[in-house]
């Protein structure tokens, strides 16, 4: 099975070099060729769920050689790369008829799609940031794959901003060479615990907590994120939100601090003071916004702040010798809560192309009582606003719950105080949502509005549901020891990471 | 006349011929000595840019029209990966050495399929830069439309053929 392994970045990287040689006269055999492609990705990353092992390249040894780490942290992410890229393909099938080039368009979905499989499997640290730049590379042309001034300016602004975290990350993989002779994680990760944290080690770290928070957009680093969603096409956002900025941000920075540096109780406080000003700060600024997407993608910031906040709290609470129990709460519900949010904030961002594309605005003064012209995008939408407001029975509140209850449990209550409030503010911002462009008066140049069809109203209603019944994940014991636990091991064992992997080399 | 003068033309045209071979000297030699396929393909494409500035853009796009440059972009991408997929194929793992022998250390012909993979990435190279550098050298302001607007590399060469026969 584990000699699979190399397909999910093989075949997408593949396909992105095939479809350019498509000519425009045949781009409905290019749109087929992707999603098969895409399908079969998700196929098989179902199948690899629970599943552990290495890959090495070439049979070369493994200091020496490349390899891919397959471990429970890796296929949650491979899952969630997999479930949102399909829903976005199946979405620009139509939606992406209104630009040009849709053949080029396919491709670098396809380099991207490659770029964050790699992330997540990558077993050395250089390979993760050859992966790294080719996923940011290929969202920075997605970003303004439109080319309307507007976007070209948010697409260079992303592109400064992204390379700047680039060289950081490049600088702590010089550092870290520098200081431990190896790129392997697994080499790193022991030389660390021999030596312990030199200073060389530790400004390292610091530059990879710049360089990834700046991929995942954390507040201190976030001016890059609310020009760049809203200018990409609306699938592109809904990658870039729902998997882009956790596969190369959160994903790689707890990768790199929980498996490979090992946790301290600074890094830990950190990581918690990162989230909560993410959460706090994001949620403020996304309630004033009138523009649909730019509210979103604030909102983006502020749930990653809930991502970053519950593992942060996971670590601090492992740091601190506390319970593991507590600490394995609230690892999972920072895991749990990064697949939630990449599956309704897709869903949010294609929502929100379906009105852009039906109305030619997505200014919510400008918009009202599509309810009754757009049923079903309103009833998707409702769902998704319910979800990332943490209304219960949706997957939202599972997550949001866990994340309160282990805050509470450890003792933290001003966090768990803070969540609860960051989780109303988010309410009444998606109330606004509702209020201006589903309810109320239809306006006179909104008439001839029409619902969405096809591949589009499929690709949302196929998010909705997963909407409504991820909460399962966590309460049917079989998926949660299957999908959740894993990953939730894999953090919780720590500077563990390298004997698992050298005994999984050896199998 | 286009382009530059009559020294320049004449140089660069016996020049261009160094050029590629020095880049396919680096490309051939990438598993013995510094450089490799993306440092040859670089090398190559240069050649092409100094053609650009000698002669004009409308002898470069003659010589290797744009569809035909971006094609070969994709195929070198495709061919990489293919002697990958071969080691799958021949040894069971990616990106294995299959079908040639490792060979004597520091012969030309050694190092299994290393000196393939570099052939086909300095071909990917060489294919996108030209195709980079002749986009900066053909996207510009557009003062009818009011902003810069992009155009694909289709319309981009049928501008720059247009606005030569202007110029005549």
């Amino acid at each position: 099975m584990i000699k699979f392994l190399p397909a999910f970045v093989v075949i997408p990287l593949l396909t992105a070099f095939i479809l350019p040689l498509f000519s425009k006269k045949n781009k409905d055999a290019a749109t087929v060729l992707a999603n098969i492609v895409i399908v079969s990705l998700l196929v098989l990353s179902v199948l690899f769920v629970n599943k552990t092992g290495v890959y090495v390249m070439g049979q070369r040894s493994i200091p020496l050689g490349i390899n891919l780490v397959l471990d429970g942290l890796s296929s949650l992410l491979l899952l969630a790369i997999s479930f949102v890229s399909f829903a976005a393909m199946l979405f620009s099938i139509r939606y992406m008829e209104q630009y040009t080039a849709k053949t080029k368009y396919l491709s670098l979905f396809m380099l991207m799609v490659a770029g964050m499989n790699g992330v997540v499997l990558s077993g050395d640290i250089f390979n993760l940031f050859v992966f790294l730049e080719v996923a940011s590379i290929a969202s920075y042309s997605l970003v303004g794959f439109g080319c309307e001034h507007e976007e070209l300016e948010a697409s260079f602004k992303y592109m400064v901003l992204g390379s700047i975290a680039s060289a950081f990350l490049l600088f702590g993989i010089a550092l870290v060479y520098g200081n431990t002779g190896s790129l392997n994680m697994v080499y790193i990760s022991e030389i660390i615990q021999q030596t312990g944290m030199k200073n060389g080690l530790a400004f390292a770290m610091a530059l990879f907590i710049v360089g990834f928070g700046l991929k995942a957009a954390l507040v201190p680093f976030h001016a890059w994120l609310p020009d760049a969603h809203p200018s990409a096409p609306a699938p592109i956002s809904a990658m870039l939100s729902g998997v882009l900025i956790k596969a190369l941000g959160v994903y790689a920075l707890c990768r790199i601090i929980f498996n490979v540096f090992g946790l301290s109780i600074a890094i830990s406080w950190t990581l918690v003071a990162l989230g909560v000003l993410s959460m706090v700060i994001g949620v403020f600024l996304a309630v004033g916004q009138w523009d649909m997407k730019r509210l979103l993608a604030y909102h983006s910031i502020s749930q990653m702040g809930y991502v970053v906040m519950g593992v942060g709290l996971g670590a601090l609470i492992i740091a601190e010798d506390g319970s593991k129990i507590w600490a394995s709460l609230a690892i999972m519900g920072g895991l749990f809560h990064l697949i939630n949010h990449a599956v309704f904030k897709s869903l949010l961002f294609l929502m929100s192309g379906s009105v852009e594309m039906a109305t030619g605005t997505r200014q919510l003064k400008k918009l009202g009582g599509l309810g009754d012209v757009m049923p079903i995008t309103r009833a998707v939408s409702f769902v998704a606003s319910a979800s990332i407001a943490g209304v219960p029975p949706f997957n939202g509140f599972w997550s949001k719950l866990i994340l309160v209850v282990s805050a509470v449990g450890a003792g933290f209550y001003w966090l768990a105080g803070v969540t609860v409030v960051v989780s109303l503010v988010t309410l009444i911002s998606f109330l606004k949502i509702q209020r201006y462009a589903f309810l109320g008066e239809l306006p006179e140049y909104l008439q001839q509005v029409k619902e969405s069809k096809g591949s589009m109203l499929y690709a949302m209603i196929f998010l909705a549901c997963l909407c409504v019944f991820m909460g399962l994940i966590l309460l049917v014991p079989s998926l949660r020891e299957n999908i959740l636990q894993p990953a939730v091991n894999v953090l919780m064992s720590g500077q563990g990471y390298a004997n698992t992997v050298k005994t999984m080399v050896q199998q | 006349m286009k382009g530059m003068s009559v020294i320049v033309k004449t140089i660069s045209s016996w020049v261009k011929v160094l050029i590629i071979l020095f880049g396919i000297y680096i490309v051939l030699f990438g598993h013995l000595t510094p450089g490799g396929g993306f440092a040859g393909g670089v090398v190559l494409a240069s050649s092409y840019v100094l053609l650009m500035l000698a002669f004009g853009r409308e002898f470069v796009l003659k010589n290797l029209p744009l569809s035909l440059d971006s094609k070969l972009d994709c195929v070198g991408g495709i061919l990489f990966i293919a002697i990958a997929i071969l080691g799958v194929v021949f040894g069971g793992v990616f990106f294995k050495n299959c079908f040639i022998e490792y060979g004597q250390k520091f012969n030309l012909i050694s190092a299994g399929t290393i000196p393939l993979s570099n052939i086909v990435i300095g071909l990917k190279v060489g294919a996108s830069l030209y195709l980079v550098i002749f986009l900066l050298s053909a996207f510009r302001r557009d003062d009818s439309d009011e902003q810069s607007v992009f155009r694909s590399p289709e319309e981009i060469h049928d501008r720059a053929m247009k606005d030569e026969k202007e110029s005549n």
